[in-house]
């Protein structure tokens, strides 16, 4: 069997997995798995809105997934997509109230400043990793709780005293009345048009630049690329900021698309931990990570229909996605599993 | 208020805050020290702590007045059990560690969220009725300056986590098997030839580090939230992390630093009542222990000695 089929045989049987022992989790604790199933299918496909509803949440999951899995493919880990996330939102949030613009110049400005404040939570973990050799696991994570209270004061700062920017300027908002008419005025956005352009220009960067090349080459083995001439450090930094940016944009989607706000949070949106996930099931490439988006982004969305219509509370399919994040890490055993069963068809 | 006065407050107050996060953090130690790296420390203090309640709401009316006691014991269980998980994934299916750690975190807020609901019947648990409360060490109480300091409204939960800590210093620094669960953590080849099972260590260093994850997250739900949902335990986890790093993988270092990030949370908690401090905005003390980690990690303790074969899974035969 080719190496490549199996790379796309792993995650798809991890998928299957996670949906079987999602099946038995719902069988053990009494709920009916058929109509558990039922229900997430209709609320991903139902009808016309809901799938608007879908594709406006797979939006903020494609960018996610894209800041993984470029940080990834130069060997780091960045868990800080979460607070890189939150403080895109609040950037553009604070850029669609504040300001007032023709729109030409307000929404990209908007996006600019998510893309940028994004990339500044990347760039803090990137130069201590870089320049001190700490860890950017352990910074990321620090570097999500300093944001969520940081822009927590900063809204309440800036509305007096409120948990609400407010609503941003029409100027900076993403809102398409051609989508929403399209999908029964669903929130359906512009902004899946830019996270299907940052996935190009991922594609680009990545396989089409020297740059690319480097970030890679550093991501493969960075004592190789050290002797070849690379500037490591630099690198590091670099995919830290960019990885910030898409993280970035993927608030800005929540900010000038879904909500046209920014409110006080009580705790994360869950959206940068989920495009680990993506990233992981999409083998970290932009591609892929079109497909790990969508599937999360429909499973997320479409279990908000499972307590109403099959009486079984949401979580079952974060259980679900938990379990499929398992089974890609332990691709190992999958993979094993696969060659052995492969090589005795062949035997026969 | 004078300065002792403050003192005798917010010293108490950082102790009761530090002890969820002293015996995290030595569970930390434990799996890390063995070469397993555990970000899931903030999954497995989750699902200690809705164990803990779940167990106290539960049997309240068999075991009464130690509930809260025999609720410790449960969570500790589960919680052992639960990271049995995370050490399949990470010892026996080679695993990335740290994407595992992090599908732990998912994982235990999603099933203890989901079992809340089909229990309860909604988003958060009824609040217990027997929990830990503060109490004053007799005779001791009477000393002066640390009586009021260390002997009087404390926790015995407390003295446990120290005592835990001691302890985990003991074990891990003068028995055998600290020595070889060291051993696997830097170099499993070296400790495999002279015949230390390397799985088997590993296993057992996770489910350590499950077992005091869980009690620590049950303390944390017995004394301070009282109840169980999904904003129970929003970080704690990734502080014993943080506090597991800054004590350099040392018990008593990483008593030390949770010690510390307890006083920062008992200053931001607490400190809105106290003169001086409750003129500073209150995100500054919030985002404090994350920044100190931040600037210590960066400054203080360096290129920390980390376990050498921490987050590789061990391979036989392979150099």
């Amino acid at each position: 069997m080719s190496n490549r089929l199996v790379n796309i045989l792993v995650p798809v049987i991890s998928v299957i997995l996670g949906l079987i022992v999602g099946a038995i989790v719902m069988l053990v604790s009494g709920y009916d798995p058929v109509a558990g199933y039922a229900a997430l299918w209709n609320g991903i496909f139902g009808d016309v809105y809901t799938i608007g509803e879908t594709i406006r949440q797979i939006t903020p999951y494609i960018l996610a997934g894209l800041a993984v899995a470029f940080a990834f493919r130069t060997g780091l880990f960045n868990i800080g997509v979460e607070g890189q996330l939150i403080v895109g939102w609040f950037a553009a949030a604070y850029v669609g109230v504040a300001f007032d613009f023709p729109k030409y110049i307000h929404l990209p400005l908007a996006l600019i400043a998510a893309a940028g404040a994004g990339a500044l939570w990347g760039f803090i973990p990137g130069l201590l990793k870089a320049r001190f050799k700490v860890h950017e696991v352990i910074v990321t994570i620090m570097m999500n709780y300093i944001a969520l209270h940081t822009t927590n004061a900063l809204i309440k700062t800036f509305s007096d005293g409120g948990d609400n920017t407010g609503p941003i300027n029409p100027s900076a908002s993403l809102r398409s009345e051609f989508l929403e008419n399209m999908t029964d005025f669903s929130r359906l956005h512009y902004g899946i048009l830019i996270a299907l352009a940052m996935v190009f220009v991922m594609w680009l960067i990545l396989e089409k630049t020297t740059r690319g090349f480097e970030l890679k080459a550093v991501g493969l083995n960075h004592n190789a690329s050290e002797y070849s001439g690379m500037n490591v450090n630099k690198n590091i930094i670099l995919a830290m900021v960019i990885s910030g940016a898409f993280a970035g944009l993927g608030g800005a989607m929540e900010a000038l698309g879904t909500f046209e706000y920014a409110s006080v949070k009580g705790g994360f949106t869950g959206i940068g931990f989920d495009g680990i996930a993506v990233a992981l099931l999409g083998a970290n490439t932009p591609l892929g990570v079109i497909f790990g988006a969508a599937l999360f982004g429909s499973l997320k969305y479409g279990a908000l229909n499972m307590p109403n219509e099959a009486g079984i509370p949401t979580e079952i399919v974060s259980i679900v996605i938990a379990i499929i994040i398992f089974f890609v890490a332990s691709g190992y055993v999958i993979r094993l599993f696969v060659e052995r069963f492969s090589k005795k068809k062949e035997a026969k | 208020m004078s300065f002792l006065e403050v003192l005798y407050f917010l010293v108490p107050a950082a102790i009761a805050y530090a002890a969820p996060l002293i015996l995290t953090a030595i569970g930390g130690v434990f799996s890390e020290r063995s070469g397993v790296v555990n970000i899931g420390l903030e999954g497995l203090m989750v699902m200690g702590a809705f164990i803990g309640i779940l167990f106290n709401l539960t049997f309240v009316n068999v075991f009464g007045a130690g509930t809260e006691w025999m609720a410790l014991l449960a969570a500790m269980v589960v919680a052992a059990l639960f990271s049995l998980l995370h050490a399949v994934a990470s010892v026996s299916f080679r695993a990335d560690q740290v994407v595992s750690g992090v599908a732990i975190n998912l994982l235990a807020v999603a099933l203890c969220l989901f079992l809340v609901k089909m229990i309860y019947g909604k988003g958060q648990t009824d609040f217990v009725q027997e929990r830990f409360l503060r109490t004053d060490f007799p005779i001791l109480e009477k000393i002066p300056f640390f009586g009021p300091l260390f002997f009087q409204n404390f926790y015995w939960t407390s003295t446990l986590a120290i005592g835990i800590a001691v302890l985990a210093w003991i074990v891990l620094y003068y028995t055998p098997f600290g020595l070889r669960l060291r051993a696997v953590g830097e170099h499993p080849m070296a400790a495999d030839t002279m015949g230390i099972n390397v799985t088997r260590m590993r296993y057992i260093a996770v489910m350590i580090s499950g077992g005091l994850a869980g009690i620590g997250g049950a303390i944390y739900s017995q004394s301070i939230s009282l109840d169980f949902s999904h904003s129970t335990i929003n970080g704690q986890g990734f502080m014993a992390l943080a506090a597991m790093i800054f004590g350099k993988w040392h018990p008593l270092g990483a008593m030390g630093a949770a010690l510390f990030f307890g006083f920062a949370q008992a200053l931001s908690i607490v400190g809105g009542s106290l003169p001086v401090i409750s003129e500073i905005p209150s995100v500054f003390l919030l985002i404090l222990p994350y920044v100190l980690t931040i600037l210590a990690l960066a400054g203080f303790i360096g290129k920390a000695n980390a376990p050498k074969a921490l987050g590789t899974p061990y391979i036989k035969g392979k150099r």
